[in-house]
């Protein structure tokens, strides 16, 4: 048997910088963060740039297939890729969003509003980057309550004592 | 016989282990949690689970097509 590892001196933690706020990017930090929370690892993450918008308190996540080359989508058995050429024709995001957000439901993956919902259950520490809401105006305000704001040292000073820190 | 029963049939990666964090948490030591899944990835995953939080598996199944595992909570 493990030995219970909640103690302070013996217990893990994690740092993730989150810097892309795409439905399909939102995934990866959002998972690794509620699970390593759920297996008693200290987590943070830090939402800078496009990945700042994930803390709004409203959220209108969509994905594209522009610059997502390898992107392809289960369709009748197959796999449908997605050129992006077929991105740039209007209404191909709002298309693609609504293929993922079906296919997201069917397969009983969570939602993002329900992976965010499960960090602040869980104590995931979260910290907004006060450049990125200077950068593109964004207010405390119209961010999700419990939330950090600060800046880089902020972060490093998490990172420098963290066992696993992530860049996504 | 567990103390408690978790079906987290249908739904995948991370819900089970999160729903399975979330029922431990209610319990109390020595307590045993029957938990089912149909997430393939799940045979992995809540053995990690356990490794790292220091809960016991006691034992892990298939059956039918659904896993069965039990877990013993260690407080």
């Amino acid at each position: 048997m493990a030995a219970k590892n909640k103690t302070l001196e013996n217990a893990k933690s994690m740092s993730i910088i989150v810097t892309k706020g795409s439905l399909d990017w939102a995934y990866p930090p959002f998972i690794l963060a509620t699970t390593a929370a759920a297996m008693d690892i200290k987590t943070t993450m830090f939402f800078t740039f496009y990945g700042l918008p994930l803390l709004n308190k409203k959220l209108n996540l969509k994905v594209t297939s522009l610059g997502n080359a390898a992107m392809e989508m289960p369709m009748m058995g197959m796999h449908m890729p997605m050129p992006n050429i077929v991105g740039m024709i209007p209404g191909a995001t709002a298309g693609a969003t609504v293929m993922m957000k079906n296919l997201i439901k069917k397969k009983g993956v969570a939602s993002i509003d329900e992976l965010r919902e499960a960090s602040v259950d869980l104590d995931v520490r979260m910290i907004g980057c006060q450049m990125t809401m200077d950068l593109f105006e964004y207010s405390k305000e119209d961010m999700i309550d419990g939330i950090e704001i600060g800046g880089a040292a902020t972060y490093l000073e998490v990172a420098t004592k963290s066992d696993i820190n992530l860049f996504i | 016989m567990a103390t408690q029963t978790l079906d987290t049939s249908g739904l995948n990666c991370p819900l089970p282990i999160l729903k399975t964090k979330k029922a431990l948490k209610g319990m109390a030591a020595g307590e045993t949690l029957e938990l089912l899944a149909t997430d393939p990835g799940s045979v992995a995953d809540i053995a990690a689970f356990c490794n790292q939080t220091g809960n016991d598996l006691v034992e892990s199944g298939e059956e039918g097509g659904t896993f069965r595992f039990i877990i013993k909570n260690n407080g």
